[in-house]
Order: structure tokens, then sequence, then C-alpha cells
């Protein structure tokens, strides 16, 4: 599973970057490249790019506490992340911003965990890849017994998400929501976390996320009972 | 557009991300979890009478290296999976080697004994409880170490459970090392390999739901 190649991500501008660069470029951001000689370092994707190269250079700054930069390197990413979910998921593209989200949360809730000598793609595709898993198993069994990273794309046709979309409603419901309202509940009634929890992960303050699940849960309560 | 929002928000927050902070959560852990498991060995077993006598033994430091060489390759393995994309690769093969050793010592101290010696020698006295205290012996570290793993983003979150149950397992055996009455290599290399198993079964069953994010 590990082993395989992950041209996947970084493909458009096609143009290599020689490892040395990358390194250096880490290295002035002055991260210090910390057990770069313990720690061997992955083979580099064929599809390795400028396009990685700078997101890369992006995190890495961002990691070091350079907010715009973090920002830039969200950006890309979140063009990168979506291309690739769409190709995954053609029949399914409301759920695309919804996992598309869902992995920039895990990315920036994992940012801790990516280190500056490790490739960027086979950090991003290991945590791309967890959140899809995830949610083709909250989906539907059924489509989580294929392996949707071995195929090109074309399994999974209509018939086998229309009628899993009726359990999604909650999240297209949830979808209506503004942010600051949709976060604090998916965050707090779905996924179980603590108010204090949630707060943290989603940077807003325990009193705001205690008011968005209220002022959420009744606009959603309206919505279902159609009077919006 | 949402997506836009979304991203402003998350950039709105962004302390310098300490490096180190990983590490220090799994040393914090590691060591909380191997000193109760010792303060669980010494109230609730006791250390051996002859300690004094054993330490001079070879065998007993032999046995704490086994131990302590598994609990190491364990803990290698365990910060790997806890790490997105990482490979475990060789760690693999650090943790496989002293098993193998035990094995070797095993096998060897079985092909020296007097024919009949054998299944004494892998039963000792202990072999019905060892496997179930070293187990006991595990619960803290194995606490512990879920904790600091929740802490990182596993991406395989069962085979991640099994390492830190394994860890647990072979922090439980350095602390039962103390207390263990039995030194010969046929016993130790088949009931405290079982001992850790026991916690590695349990990570594997509990990985996947106690070290989701």
């Amino acid at each position: 599973m590990a082993t395989e190649v992950l041209p996947w991500l970084f493909l458009q501008p096609a143009r290599p970057v020689p490892c040395d660069v990358l390194r250096n470029a880490a290295k002035t951001l002055s991260m210090k490249s910390r057990q770069a000689s313990a720690q061997p370092l992955e083979p580099r994707p064929a599809g390795s790019s400028a396009a990685e190269a700078e997101l890369r250079v992006c995190l890495v700054a961002g990691l070091a506490g350079d907010a715009a930069r973090y920002r830039r390197f969200l950006d890309g990413l979140s063009g990168h992340l979506r291309a690739y979910l769409r190709r995954r998921l053609p029949r399914a593209r409301d759920d695309v911003e919804d996992i598309l989200q869902e992995t920039l949360l895990a990315v920036h809730n994992a940012r801790h965990t990516y280190r500056p000598e490790q490739p960027l793609t086979a950090w991003v595709h290991a945590i791309a890849r967890y959140k899809l898993m995830d949610f083709f198993r909250a989906h539907s069994r059924r489509e989580a017994l294929h392996d949707p990273f071995d195929d090109d794309g074309g399994l999974f046709v209509a018939s086998d998400v229309e009628p899993t979309d009726a359990r999604r409603d909650v999240a297209v419901l949830l979808q209506a929501l503004p942010d600051r309202h949709r976060l604090p509940i998916q965050l707090v009634k779905l996924e179980g976390l603590s108010v204090a929890e949630a707060a943290q992960r989603c940077g807003m303050s325990e009193s705001a996320v205690k008011v968005g699940v209220h002022r959420g849960l009744k606009a959603l309560a309206a919505r279902i009972r159609g009077n919006t | 557009m949402k997506t836009d929002d979304f991203i402003a928000l998350l950039a709105a927050q962004t302390p310098p991300v300490d490096q180190h902070a990983p590490a220090r959560r799994f040393a914090l852990a590691w060591i909380a979890g191997f000193v109760v498991a010792l303060l669980l060995m010494v109230l609730l077993l006791g250390v051996r009478p002859d300690i004094e006598d054993a330490v001079r033994v070879p065998t007993f430091w032999f046995r704490l290296c086994y131990a302590g060489a598994i609990a190491a390759a364990a803990l290698w393995v365990t910060a790997r999976l806890a790490r997105p994309g990482v490979r475990v690769g060789g760690a693999w093969a650090v943790l496989a080697t002293p098993v193998a050793l035990g094995w070797v010592a095993m096998g060897w101290v079985l092909a020296h004994a007097a024919p009949g010696t054998h299944l004494p020698l892998i039963l000792g006295h202990t072999w019905r409880v060892c496997p179930i205290l070293i187990a006991t012996l595990a619960m803290p570290a194995f606490v512990a170490m879920l904790w600091a793993v929740r802490g990182m983003a596993p991406v395989r979150p069962r085979l991640a459970g099994a390492a830190v149950g394994l860890l647990a397992g072979a922090t439980g055996t350095v602390a039962y090392c103390l207390h263990c009455p039995e030194m010969a290599p046929p016993f130790w290399s088949t009931w405290y390999l079982l001992g850790m198993l026991i916690p590695a079964a349990l990570g594997t069953l509990v990985g996947p739901r106690a070290l989701r994010w």
C-alpha cells in the first residue's frame, strides 16, 4: 500500500525540480531539518513539480508562523485537492466541497505531523486518502469495497450514489448554513468533540461555538419545517 | 466561495508549530506509562527478593535488553505510523530482530538441554500468570501511548493501535523483568512475547475507534 507511486496531486506544471533545491528552500526558511540523515527520504514521486515545491515552501513558512504564506498554501492545495476529488467522485460533485473542506481541516489539524524533509505529496496524499476512505465508509459499505485509487474514477456510477444521497441530507441541510454555524454543529454534534475541542479546532471562542450550535440547530429545524 | 471562507478561517490561526512537540508528547506518555507500570509492579507483585543476586547474572540483563529492545523498536514503529505518508519500512526489521534473537537463544538453550528438561524450561513455574501479569502492567503505557498517538494523525489506525499495544506490552515487560523469577530464555521468549501480544491484539481492536481523527 505504501509503495504505490503518487503522481496524482501536483501534476499540472510538470517541470521537475531537483531535490536539493527543495531542501535548501526549506532550510533557508529557518526550519531546522531535524534528523535529516536519521530519517531516510522517501523516493521522490515522478510527478513532483514546481507546484509541489512552491506549496511546500509555503507550508514550511506557515509552520513557522507566516499566516499569509500558510493561506497561500491552503489556497493552492485546495485547487489540487478539488481536482483530485472531482476525478474520484465524478458523480458526487455535491460531496466534493464537503470532503475538500474536511480534508483541508485534517491537513490543518495534522500540520504538526509534517516534517520539512518529507515529500509533501506523500503526506497530503495519505491524509486525503484517509479522509476519502472515511467518507466512503460513512457513505456506503458497498462503495468502500472498491479501492478508489486503483481505478480511473469511472466505477462510481450513479446507481450506487443515488440511494446513499438520502442519508446525506443532514449534510445537504448543513451546507446551507454559514460556516460559523455549520462548523460548530459538525464538530460538536456530528464528530462528537467537546465544546472546548471544537473551539480550538475551528478557531472560535467557546461561547461562539455554543451560540453557533444553538442558532444553527434552530435554523436547521426551521429549514426542515420548510419555513425558510 | 465557501471553501475560501473556510480557508480564511483556518489560516487566521497559525501560531508557529513546535516541531518538537510530538517527540515531547511521546516521551511524556511513555515515561508516565513506564513509571506507573513500575509502581504497579512494586505494589502488586513486589520486586523479586533476590534482585541483588539476580543483577549479577548476565541472563537478567539479556532478558531486560530483550524487552527494552522490543519497546524501543515498537516506539519507532509507532512514531512512524503516527505520521501520514511515512513508511515504516526498515523499522519492521528492527522490531523483528530482538524477537528473532530471543528465539535463537531459546533454540540454543533447548538444543543443549538434557533430554526431558525441555518442557520444564519452556513452562517454568509461572507460565500461567506471566502473560496476564505483563498485559496488566502494560495497561498504563497502553492508555498513555494511545493518548500520544491520538495527538498525531495515524492514517492506518488499526496497525497503529497494534504498534501501541506492542509498545505498551514491551514497556510492561521491562517492569515485569524486575519481578519475574524465571531466567531461562525458552521461558521468556515464549511467555513474555505472548504477554506483549495481548495488548497488541487489544490495540488492533480498539485502534480504529480510539485513533480516529
